[in-house]
C-alpha cells in the first residue's frame, strides 16, 4: 500500500496536571491501514484516541491528519434510549445537515449492514448489548469514514457476540478500507483485526513494540488456530507483559 | 402497561390468554391495597363504636354517616367541589408557573458552570425557608386572593422541579456529548437534541413530585388567605369551627382524593411521554 499517511502523531506528550500521560508518541496510521492499540489499563490508550479525533490537543507535539471525517466507536454502545434505532443512526446525519430523506435513506443503509433491518423501530431498551454495540457501530458508519477510531467497542460483549463482530467488522474493513485505530485488552482480538498491532507501555504512555500481520482480508476465524497467528500472538502477549 | 414488556413475556399465546393473564397479575398488584382499605375502615367502626362513647361519637362519625352527609346531601356536595376546582386551579397555576420558572433556571444552570454555582445555593435555600413564615408577607404584598395562594404554590413546588430537571439536563451521556463537539453542534442543537430528551424522565419525576407538593400548598394556603372564592383549605377551616365533622371528613377525603388524582395523572403523562424508552418509567408502567 502507498504510503498516505492518514494521522500523524510527532513527539506527542499529554499532561493533566503533573502526570504525563503520553510522552514522545510519535507515529502514523496510513489511509486503509488497520492499526490495533493494546497496553496495560491507564496506560493512556483512550487519550491517544482522543487526540486521534480532536476532542483534545497535546500539550507538546504536532498532529497532522489529512481528514477530517473521522468516526469515533466509545467503550459503551451510548446511543440515545428515546430515540429508534434508525433516528439514532441518523444522529450524524442530522449533525451534519444532510437533508432528511438522504439521511433517513443512509440510516436504512447501515443498518441492513449490521443487520439490524428488523430492529429499526426499537428503543435501544429493548435491545441487547451486541445489539446495541451493531447499533452504535452503524451510526458511526453512517458518514463513511475515513478514519475510524475504536475505544474498546467489544470488551463489555459475550465472547460469542464479540467473535461474531469481529468477524462483521473484518468484512467491513475489507469491503471499505477505512483507516483503523483499534483499542483493545484483548491480544487474540488485536491480531485477528489489525493489519498492524502496536503495543504501548504505561507512565509515561508510548509506543514499545510493533508488529505486522500477514493475513489477506476477509480473514476466515479458522485462521486464529493457525501456527503463525499463535506465533504472532505470543510475540504481542510478550511484548504487552514486559510493558506492564 | 407498555407494549415492549409484554411483548417479550407472553408473545406468541393467543390473545385471550394474555389478557386472562394482565387481568391477573392487576389483580394481584390492585388486592393488597384494597384488603388495607377494607382492614382500615373496621378499625375505624370499632374506634367510632367500641372506643368512643355515644356523647363523644361526633370526633369520629361512623363512615356511613360521612357518606350520607358529606356525598349525598346537594348543597354540601356544590360547596365542596366548588372548592375543590379553586383549589385545583390554585395547585396547577401555582404548579405551571413553577415549572416554566423552574425548568428555566435548570436550563441556564446546565448551560455554564458558573450560572450553576451561583443559582444553586439559591435554589437550596428556597427549600430551607419554612413558606408558613413567608404566608403573612405574601399576603402583605400579594393580597388575601388567587394570587397569594398561587404564590405559595409556586415557591413550595419550585425546588423539586428545579432539581429534577437539573440533574436530569446533567444526565446526558459524556461520550455523546463528544459526539455533539466532534461535529460542532451548537449550543441550541446541544440542548434540544440531547439534554432535554435526556432530562425528560427526570422532569416528570420533579413534575410528580411537584405536583403533589402544590396541593398541599393550595390546601395550606387558602387557610390563611381568606379572600375570594373558599377552597378546600377555607372548606376545611370552616367546618372544623362549626363542628361539621361529617363535612370535615368528607372534604379531607376529597383533599386526599385530589393530592392522589395528581399524582397519578402526571404518573400517566410520564408513562405516556417517556415510557417506551425509560426503564424507571417503563417499570412506572405497573402502578
Amino acid at each position: 500500500m502507498a504510503a498516505n499517511p492518514l494521522i500523524t502523531f510527532t513527539d506527542v506528550s499529554v499532561r493533566f496536571g503533573h502526570i504525563t500521560a503520553i510522552n514522545a508518541f510519535t507515529h502514523s496510521v496510513d489511509s486503509g491501514e488497520f492499526v490495533s492499540l493494546v497496553g496495560p489499563s491507564g496506560c493512556g490508550k483512550s487519550t491517544v484516541l482522543r487526540l486521534a479525533s480532536g476532542l483534545i490537543q497535546p500539550t507538546t507535539g504536532d498532529i497532522e491528519r489529512s481528514t477530517d471525517n473521522v468516526g469515533y466507536v466509545f467503550q459503551d454502545p451510548t446511543l440515545m434510549p428515546w430515540r429508534t434505532v434508525r433516528k439514532n443512526g441518523e444522529l450524524l446525519g442530522e449533525l451534519e445537515d444532510i437533508d432528511p430523506g438522504e439521511r433517513r435513506q443512509r440510516a436504512d443503509e447501515v443498518l441492513e449492514l449490521v443487520g439490524l433491518s428488523d430492529f429499526a423501530n426499537h428503543y435501544p431498551l429493548q435491545l441487547s448489548g451486541g445489539m446495541k454495540m451493531r447499533a452504535s457501530l452503524a451510526r458511526s458508519l453512517l458518514l463513511e469514514p475515513d478514519l475510524f477510531l475504536f475505544d474498546e467497542p467489544f470488551g463489555a460483549l459475550d465472547q460469542i457476540s464479540r467473535a461474531r463482530l469481529n468477524d462483521e467488522l473484518i468484512a467491513l474493513y475489507a469491503d471499505r478500507r477505512f483507516g483503523s485505530i483499534f483499542v483493545t485488552h484483548s491480544v487474540d482480538e488485536a491480531v485477528y483485526l489489525a493489519t498492524r498491532v502496536l503495543v504501548m507501555c504505561s507512565r509515561p504512555g508510548k509506543i514499545v513494540a510493533e508488529f505486522s500481520v500477514p493475513f489477506d482480508y476477509p480473514r476466515d476465524p479458522s485462521i486464529r488456530y493457525s501456527p503463525e497467528f499463535t506465533k504472532i500472538a505470543g510475540s504481542v502477549a510478550e511484548a504487552l507483559e514486559e510493558a506492564s | 402497561m407498555t407494549g415492549s414488556m409484554e411483548a417479550g413475556m407472553i408473545d406468541s399465546s393467543p390473545e385471550e390468554l394474555s389478557r386472562y393473564a394482565r387481568l391477573k397479575t392487576q389483580f394481584r398488584i390492585g388486592l393488597p391495597p384494597v384488603l388495607v382499605f377494607f382492614v382500615f375502615l373496621g378499625l375505624w367502626y370499632v374506634v367510632t363504636y367500641f372506643v368512643l362513647s355515644a356523647d363523644r361519637r361526633w370526633l369520629l362519625p361512623p363512615p356511613h354517616q360521612v357518606v350520607a352527609e358529606g356525598f349525598f346531601v346537594g348543597s354540601t356536595v356544590t360547596e365542596i367541589l366548588n372548592g375543590l376546582w379553586q383549589s385545583t386551579k390554585v395547585a396547577l397555576m401555582g404548579l405551571g408557573l413553577a415549572f416554566l420558572f423552574g425548568f428555566s433556571m435548570a436550563l441556564a444552570m446546565s448551560q455554564a458552570k458558573w450560572i450553576e454555582r451561583s443559582l444553586y445555593p439559591w435554589a437550596v435555600a428556597s427549600q430551607t425557608v419554612p413558606i408558613l413564615a413567608l404566608v403573612p408577607m405574601i399576603g402583605f404584598w400579594f393580597g388575601f386572593g388567587v394570587l397569594a395562594r398561587v404564590i405559595v404554590c409556586f415557591i413550595i413546588s419550585l425546588f423539586p422541579i428545579i432539581i429534577n430537571s437539573l440533574t436530569g439536563l446533567l444526565s446526558a451521556d459524556r461520550e455523546l456529548h463528544s459526539l455533539f463537539t466532534l461535529h460542532n453542534a451548537s449550543r441550541w442543537r446541544r440542548a434540544t437534541r440531547l439534554q432535554i430528551p435526556a432530562a425528560l424522565p427526570h422532569i416528570f419525576t420533579g413534575l410528580r413530585t411537584a405536583a403533589g407538593l402544590s396541593v398541599i400548598g393550595a390546601i395550606v394556603g387558602d387557610f390563611f388567605f381568606g379572600r375570594g372564592e373558599p377552597g378546600l383549605g377555607l372548606l376545611l377551616d370552616k367546618y372544623a369551627s362549626r363542628l361539621q365533622s361529617e363535612e370535615l371528613f368528607t372534604t379531607v377525603f376529597v383533599a386526599c382524593l385530589l393530592g392522589i388524582a395528581v399524582f397519578w395523572g402526571f404518573g400517566y403523562l410520564g408513562r405516556r411521554t417517556v415510557g417506551d424508552w425509560d426503564p424507571y418509567w417503563a417499570e412506572e408502567g405497573l402502578t
